[in-house]
């Protein structure tokens, strides 16, 4: 029997071959040239908000070399450390967006991952007969909601909102955004209850657990972590949602994207504040993005892999 | 309504069926019958109110909405006390089913309403039907078929996201170091509001005099770049901040079908000689068949909503070229009021969208059923 024994210089060959070499530096240059377009416009938009008038003009990029930082944008939000104690209506303005946002997307997401999950599992274990429809069609009924555009019921929306006296207010947002994520919660949960076995269930009924029982006991605990991809899903489309939020709300319930976009519209170079603002405004996402990607990328992934 | 009786022993458990007393069952149907009743009669106190044959309503419509709640419940507690077994079985779907009733059902049937009439907000003279009229207007509008032709552009630039999507999919595949951290780093995009993106890329970085892509395109020679001004650059640059927010979503789609490929195949594909060029093409694309068209038809349907970037960025200019179907029937409300037009614009763009991606979904199927 002969046995092959490699060389090192044999392997050190083989590993470090011209070619080799040639691949790895473009697959790390590509990756490196996509993170930069991923997160210059990221740092771009902090580094703006801490520069001023002259900084701008001269698109100064790097913070303590090409110039130096200033408060000015963050003061201009009443964030910066020496207007942090003081009283300031645009930071007032900003913490009731920040709270209308917050409100409207977890609650929102609350709503839908509670009712999602019941109708996902529902759907997935027992069998239902609505006149000539079956499970098969509730699930596709639910799930078509998700080609419905947001423009086709904004304006009815409108109107009956206006009957209903939920027109800016907070309820009526997260009516639409539960609406809005229902059927990607359902969508996911479907996936997370089919991967777990019915048998689990079955054991709990001959221990005398009744459906509720057996569903919030043994289900729920083990389809937890999906239940949590699902609804931080659902909070990061709730948080970005402009559409509905521009016509639905004025004055009380208006969420951070109005803000922002009702911002975005003063021209001029008082590009600091702006910065700032979008910097504050998307800093929860990209600490979620940061954090809780595994569960985002979980949420994505449901069901579109067999 | 009440016929979701699940078909008797054909669900997936086998239950022992409690047997429901006579009394509950018909304090059941008192309970369902009793909301109901008051449902009803809350929705025509209020039609009749409205009207102005009764003088006796509410102020505002949110009383119905108690009402029905108080009906769906009463339906819901009704179930289970007539059903037994069965009613709890349906009371898991019930909520989700009522809702989505309640906030997409009833809303399409009053925007078709809304679609025939002449309805102005601004207007003190209220609605009057008015027949086609709307439809008849909206196939003399040379803006609104102007955005549904934009739309065509819009849609077929996803083939582009699907392109480079795949080739970070491939990136973050490959055997690198520190590939967490270029997994977050990509998908960081997409959790960015577009509104915040229109400011930091569409409004600051794209600014013609100050943005540093501007500064870029002057260093290499392009003298007064302006990426709005003419219909061309300016739709191409809508579809790049469109691009750099979806491009992620795709990508995790995708790079979840790569991570599931047999490692045999491809191990299989090595032996026997095949270079990597000829193991992408004939094993690995094939293979992704599935997963790609998913992310796609997905992409596609989210695609055909796009409006957030418009009306931030260019407010569908210069001259319509970037408009979409949402903004522009965004702006049909905004600047006119003009609800009973907007909403048959809407509408019609609906059944549009219907039958576009049922025909995608034939298509996807049979396509699918070819290969397999």
């Amino acid at each position: 029997m002969a046995t092959y024994a490699p060389s090192l210089l044999g392997v050190l060959r083989l590993r470090y071959r011209p070619k080799r070499i040639f691949g790895r530096v473009l697959i790390y240059s590509a990756l490196l040239l996509w993170t930069f377009i991923c997160l210059f416009p990221i740092y771009w938009t902090i580094s703006t908000s801490f520069k001023v008038a002259v900084d701008v003009t001269h698109g100064h990029l790097i913070p303590w070399l090409d110039f130096q930082p200033s408060w000015k944008g963050w003061r201009s939000l009443g964030l910066s450390p020496d207007t942090i104690g003081e009283i300031s209506n645009p930071r007032e303005e900003f913490l009731q967006r920040f709270e209308n946002s917050i409100v409207a997307s977890v609650g929102a997401s609350l709503v839908a991952c509670t009712i999602g999950s019941l109708a996902a599992y529902g759907l997935n274990r027992f069998k239902y007969k609505f006149g000539p429809w079956r499970n098969k069609d509730i699930s596709f009924f639910f799930l078509s909601q998700l080609i419905l555009p947001p423009v086709v019921l904004a304006l009815p929306f409108l109107v009956l909102y206006r009957e209903l006296a939920l027109l800016d207010t907070k309820v009526g947002l997260i009516l639409v955004y539960t609406l809005m994520v229902l059927p990607i919660v359902i969508w996911v949960m479907r996936d997370q209850f089919a991967a777990i076995p019915t048998e689990l269930e079955e054991a709990a009924f001959i221990d005398g657990a009744s459906v509720w029982g057996a569903f919030f006991r043994i289900v729920v605990p083990i389809a937890l972590p999906g239940m949590v991809a699902s609804f931080i899903l659902s909070v990061i489309l709730c948080w970005n949602e402009y559409f509905f939020a521009s016509l639905l709300t004025s004055t009380d319930a208006k969420t951070l994207p109005v803000m922002v976009a009702s911002q975005t519209g003063s021209q001029g170079i008082d590009w600091w504040s702006m910065a700032a603002l979008s910097s504050a405004a998307i800093a929860p996402l990209v600490f979620i993005g940061i954090f809780l990607e595994r569960y985002i990328v979980k949420g994505l992934t449901a069901g579109a892999v067999k | 309504m009440e016929n979701s009786l699940p078909l008797a022993g054909d669900h997936q458990f086998a239950l022992a069926s409690h047997g429901v007393s006579a009394r509950r069952q018909n304090a059941g149907r008192v309970l369902i019958a009793l909301t109901s009743l008051v449902f009803v009669v809350a929705f025509f106190l209020q039609v009749l109110h409205t009207i102005g044959t009764l003088s006796i309503g509410f102020e505002t419509w949110r009383p119905v909405l108690y009402a029905y709640l108080l009906w769906a419940v009463g339906l819901g507690t009704g179930q289970v006390m007539i059903r037994g077994e069965h009613g709890h079985q349906a009371a898991f779907l019930l909520p989700a089913l009522l809702f989505t009733v309640a906030v997409v059902i009833f809303p399409t049937f009053f925007g078709l309403y809304i679609a025939f009439t002449d309805w102005n907000l601004s207007s003190l003279t209220g609605s009057h039907f008015n027949g086609l009229d709307n439809l008849s207007a909206l196939l003399h509008d040379a803006f609104f078929w102007n955005a549904l032709s934009n739309m065509v552009y819009y849609v077929l630039s996803v083939s582009v996201q699907y392109a480079i999507a795949f080739g970070l999919a491939l990136l973050l595949n490959a055997d690198i170091r520190a590939r967490k951290f270029f997994r977050v780093v990509f998908l960081l995009p997409f959790m960015l509001s577009p509104v915040a993106v229109s400011w930091m890329i569409g409004k600051s970085i794209m600014e013609y005099r100050f943005g540093p892509m501007a500064t870029l395109a002057r260093h290499l020679g392009w003298g007064s770049p302006a990426f709005f001004a003419t219909p061309w650059i300016s739709r191409i640059s809508i579809i790049a901040m469109d691009s750099w927010v979806w491009i992620p979503f795709i990508m995790v789609l995708l790079l979840a079908g790569l991570q599931s490929l047999p490692g045999e195949v491809l191990e299989a594909a090595k032996v026997d000689g095949a270079n990597a060029w000829q193991t992408f093409w004939k094993i690995t694309f094939p293979l992704m068949g599935f997963v790609s068209i998913t992310a796609v038809i997905i992409r596609i349907i989210f695609e055909l909503k796009l409006a957030d970037i418009v009306i931030n960025v260019t407010a569908g200019g210069p001259g319509g070229a970037t408009d979409t179907v949402s903004s522009f029937i965004y702006r049909e409300y905004r600047d006119r009021s003009n609800v009973g037009y907007g909403t048959m614009l809407a509408v019609f763009y609906l059944v549009l969208i219907i039958i576009f991606v049922t025909l995608l979904l034939n298509f996807a199927a049979r396509w699918m059923r070819k290969v397999a």
